[in-house]
């Protein structure tokens, strides 16, 4: 089961309220995207963190029903 | 209780300075994502340690518990782990991943 942008959108920001989410499905099969999750709480955490900050907002798809999800994060500039 | 795979990868990335849980082989990776990495530690001239989890069903799930990370391929630089192929691709594309390298003494050559 593939997943849609909104789906995944919501899910990142229930998780992070903030976030500014941009979503680009790569191949238009709904299994390959690529996002940008932008907020205040990744300030002064290393990428790792971030990353993990989102994976823990996707709930354990990542992986699973979510294949390939392309990661960019950063706090506002 | 511990997952008695742990034990396992903290003496792999004690024992070995670079290693990069991959699905496939360095020479023969079995996707797009590993074989991104392998290519990016080649350019930078590390020697590293792959180890496929593709092999080994309890480490693929072990790993990915351990690290608190849900996707492969992940590397351990001196026992500390840097990311999965986005973030690697970042930090090589910033000349991060070449100048950390540098620093910790495992790569002399420039790339």
């Amino acid at each position: 089961m593939a997943m849609s942008t909104a789906e995944i959108e919501a899910l990142i920001k229930a998780a992070i309220p903030d976030a500014q989410v941009t979503i680009e499905d790569l191949a238009g099969d709904g299994d390959h995207y690529a996002a940008t999750v932008i907020s205040e709480t990744f300030r002064g955490k290393s990428r790792v963190q971030q990353h993990q900050i989102v994976y823990a907002a996707l709930q354990g798809r990542m992986g699973g029903v979510l294949h390939a999800l392309a990661l960019q994060t950063s706090a506002p500039t | 209780m511990t997952n008695p795979v742990f034990q396992r990868i903290e003496s792999e990335i004690r024992e070995n300075p670079v290693v990069l849980y991959m699905k496939g082989t360095p020479v023969f990776p079995q996707c797009g994502f590993s074989a991104r990495v392998v290519q990016i530690l080649s350019h930078v001239g590390v020697p590293f340690k792959g180890v496929n989890v593709l092999e080994d069903g309890e480490l693929r799930e072990g790993i990915k518990e351990f690290t608190n990370w849900p996707t492969i391929p992940q590397l351990y630089v001196k026992g500390e782990f840097v990311g999965g192929c986005d973030i690697i691709m970042e930090m090589y594309q910033a000349g991060e991943l070449q100048a950390m390298m540098k620093d910790k003494g495992l790569v002399t050559a420039e790339a």
